[in-house]
């Protein structure tokens, strides 16, 4: 197996480990972080898979694309964070207050 | 050649129009309503000219696909961009009176953005920049969910948010084993190149979960009460209307276009899901105490209709739910909207404390009762005709228990329609302050009601539209 | 979510999801990773790309480096929509109140003296970075976030904007990026081609102005966010 395949492999990983996170955890931190660990799961995916011939020169799209992924990720964190800081000024508390049943 | 510069100034000018009100907030309101006048325009001559010229492909940067972007527009990517600018004209002319001076510095900038974000993805015809307008919809709709403040709306916003993210990181994996496998995120690329494999399999799966999600279908509908019904009600209109719808947009675009066609029982599951979605919002929605959250139910609901078509898979099913798609989008803005203006003029939405508002607020109720007739697909309004058409497509394809659905369904709504108008009849027990709701507030939510039950009257005009490019005709149609 | 009829808490005190809960979700979640870890191992073997259609178009992008050629070139108008979405997430800060007030205690003399050294330094690399991008890995995301740190770095120490540049001047900045892209599409487009359809004796020169603007704006708008509210002074003058 070719290291890109093995990163790949790798970034899927993270993902499902960050979807653990997000669900399991109920501190809004802790969830923003486990959505970051998810992007980067995909972007490590969408890098990896570009590099599979070996020798060759990486195909630059899936680069640009993850490029654009950081920012809109780095973006939404930022809005995230905010709203974080206003929810727990708001109800005392950095969690979503549970769903009701029905 | 110069067809699509109206659907590019469609996009760019609301960008322009975002910017400027950043830099200018004093003069968010009318460089907002320049903007959105400006859009209404480009969006007619687009479809001026999609009448004359057919379906019509633009090579953004002159490079064409697979290399660059292309955008496409046909009858369906079309229909989507004349309800964005209906309901999108009768917000920005609603809001107005809704919006103090100071939330209206951040709502304008921030509508602006979203409109962008909704025209650039009707028109988009490449799953990564579908991804970017994802993005740039959530993000827009997260701020204007928030801006209502209190807890209840960030909470809202937040939990909007994650789910959004989510959703988005879901579609963005799929995207990315689509492009290793194919080598293209062109939609009509993939359409032409697309074979039955594990990664095909996976990248459906994922980008269906992750769409299915942010159009809130049950059960991933968990989200949507709450969020709809904290906004400020402008938003809510928005929400329910249109973004919701675009998730669901780029569902029905690919499913047509690239999933493989061997979908047939993920085709039964969606519907399966769709039916349970429409008597459990139903349900759900009849048990509120809260005029918003019944009308976000209602939502939850509506949405279902949508997914009804998919085992049908004929083109009058197809038509059936954009038809419905429209005519609730259209509806369910003149419902947030009197809402909007219940709560405005009595501070509160408990339905049981209406207190006779059909006195004070005679064109609000008129215009609940208009598009509440429209929601539950009582004819002539445009309801009836989404209705008509899937159980048309139902009965023909042999699958005639969906159509039973549809009429439960439309018991249900009828059922809270004529709850909420029998209490704004009604002396309350508990009598309230009150302040004048602005004309151009009534006066909206009566003509958007009224536009739901043209859409009835006149069906065939949209109806032919719909045909430009033929959307439905079967797989890579141009 | 999710839970379990006959367990309507299954929150304990310290708010994490119970563990039979957890391990049901963890033995999913696997399932999912090595149903997605298959996908990939089935993947083409040749594995198809636009290596070939990038490299045979480097020579009218304006740029030789194949990844600014697809970010400002091939696929500008992405990049555009992204600047939309930074802007945009500031807005989204900014319509959340103003930034909350941090008493950030007075530098001590190592920061003092390591900002005094780093911020002129970082603009420095943040100016190659935005000139090496052309040819070799570099760009404007790249610039714009030394830049950004150089601003975090000046935040830390205690340094805001004076009320004079927080007003329109820090707007205008902030929305430079995006409307220096906006507007060089829509020139073009005016001058009879498609948006972001440049020429390609422009090309190189094009991509350096828009490259710049959207440097300066992430820059700042990333240290702005950093701040996590509007500035006090800022639109509500």
């Amino acid at each position: 197996m070719i290291p890109a395949v093995l990163y790949a492999l790798v970034g899927m990983g993270l993902f499902a480990l960050g979807l653990f996170a997000l669900i399991v955890h109920t501190h809004l931190l802790r969830k923003i972080l486990a959505i970051n660990v998810m992007a980067s799961g995909v972007f490590l995916v969408l890098v990896a898979l570009a590099a599979r011939t070996r020798g060759a020169v990486p195909d630059p799209v899936p680069h640009a694309m993850v490029i654009t992924g950081i920012v809109v990720a780095v973006s939404a964190t930022a809005l995230a964070l905010a709203l974080m800081l206003r929810v727990s000024a708001e109800t005392g508390r950095a969690e979503l207050p549970e769903e009701p049943l029905e | 050649m110069p067809w699509l510069h109206w659907g590019v100034i469609a996009i760019v000018l609301p960008l322009a129009g975002a910017m400027s009100c950043f830099l200018w907030p004093r003069r968010a309101i009318p460089l907002g309503l320049v903007t959105a006048l400006g859009i209404v325009t480009c969006v007619a001559g687009l479809g001026w000219q999609l009448v004359e010229q057919g379906a019509q492909r633009y090579a953004v940067g002159g490079w064409g696909a697979p290399l660059g972007i292309d955008l496409y527009a046909d009858g369906l990517s079309l229909l989507m961009l004349m309800a964005t600018a209906a309901v999108g004209l009768g917000v920005s002319i609603y809001s107005i009176g809704y919006f103090n001076r100071e939330k209206a510095r951040y709502f304008w900038p921030l509508w602006m953005f979203l409109w962008a974000a909704l025209n650039a993805l009707f028109l988009s015809a490449d799953i990564f920049n579908l991804y970017v307008t994802l993005e740039l919809l959530g993000l827009a709709a997260v701020a204007l969910v928030a801006l209502a403040g209190g807890a209840e709306a960030l909470t809202g916003a937040m939990r909007y948010l994650l789910v959004s993210l989510l959703g988005s990181l879901f579609y963005l994996l799929g995207v990315a084993l689509l492009y290793h496998s194919f080598g293209s995120v062109d939609i009509a690329i993939l359409a032409a190149r697309v074979e039955s494999s594990p990664a095909v399999w996976a990248a459906v799966g994922l980008i269906s979960a992750g769409l299915l999600l942010k159009t809130a279908l049950f059960p991933l509908h968990f989200w949507l009460p709450s969020t709809h019904a904290s906004a400020p009600a402008p938003v809510s209109a928005l929400l329910s209307a249109l973004v919701v719808k675009a998730s669901f947009y780029i569902l029905l675009r690919l499913w047509l276009e690239i999933f493989p066609p061997t979908s047939a029982v993920l085709g039964q599951l969606l519907a399966l899901l769709g039916a349970t979605a429409v008597l459990w919002g139903g349900l759900q929605a009849l048990r509120q105490t809260r005029l918003k959250m019944l009308i976000a139910y209602s939502t939850v609901a509506q949405l279902g209709y949508l997914f009804l078509a998919f085992p049908l898979a004929s083109i009058t099913g197809w038509t059936g739910a954009l038809y419905m798609l429209l005519s609730h989008a259209v509806a369910k803005t003149a419902i947030f909207m009197a809402a909007g203006n219940i709560l405005y003029f009595g501070g509160h939405d408990r339905i049981a404390d209406l207190d006779r508002v059909v006195q004070r607020l005679p064109l609000t109720v008129t215009a609940f009762a208009l598009a509440g007739a429209s929601i539950m697909g009582l004819p002539p309004s445009g309801g009836f005709i989404a209705k008509w058409l899937l159980l048309e497509a139902a009965i023909r394809s042999g699958q005639w228990w969906w159509g039973g659905i549809l009429i439960l369904g439309g018991l249900l709504s009828a059922a809270w329609v004529f709850k909420v108008v029998g209490y704004a009849f009604t002396r309350s027990r508990a009598p309230h302050e009150s302040r004048a709701v602005p004309v151009g507030m009534e006066w909206s939510a009566l003509a958007m009601s009224m536009v739901a039950i043209l859409l009835g009257l006149f069906a065939s005009w949209p109806l032919a539209l719909m045909e430009i490019g033929l959307p439905f005709g079967g797989k890579g149609a141009e | 979510m999710k839970k379990k009829s006959n367990k309507p808490k299954s929150i304990t005190e310290n708010g994490e999801r119970e563990a039979p809960f957890r391990l049901l979700l963890a033995v999913l979640l696997s399932a999912l990773a090595a149903g997605l870890g298959y996908a990939v191992l089935s993947l083409p073997s040749p594995p198809p790309g636009l290596s070939s259609h990038v490299a045979a178009n480097l020579e009218t992008s304006g740029v030789s480096n194949p990844v600014t050629a697809v970010l400002l070139n091939f696929r500008g108008y992405d990049t555009l929509l992204e600047l939309g979405v930074l802007l945009l997430a500031l807005l989204g800060v900014w319509s959340l109140g103003v930034a909350p007030e941090h008493h950030e205690p007075p530098p001590g003399p190592v920061l003092d003296m390591l900002t005094r050294l780093l911020a002129p330094l970082l603009i420095l690399v943040a100016g190659y970075l935005l000139w090496v991008g052309a040819h070799a890995p570099g760009g404007a995301f790249q610039a714009g976030s030394v830049l950004a740190a150089a601003g975090v770095l000046l935040l830390l120490t205690g340094w805001r904007p004076g009320a004079g540049f927080s007003g329109l001047p820090l707007r205008i900045t902030l929305a430079a990026g995006l409307g220096v892209f906006v507007v060089v599409g829509v020139v073009l487009m005016l001058l009879g081609g498609r948006l972001l359809e440049y020429p390609p004796s422009f090309a190189g020169a094009l991509i350096l102005l828009i490259e710049a603007a959207a440097t300066l704006s992430i820059g700042t708008t990333l240290a702005a966010l950093f701040l996590g509210g509007r500035p006090e002074a800022g639109p509500r003058r």
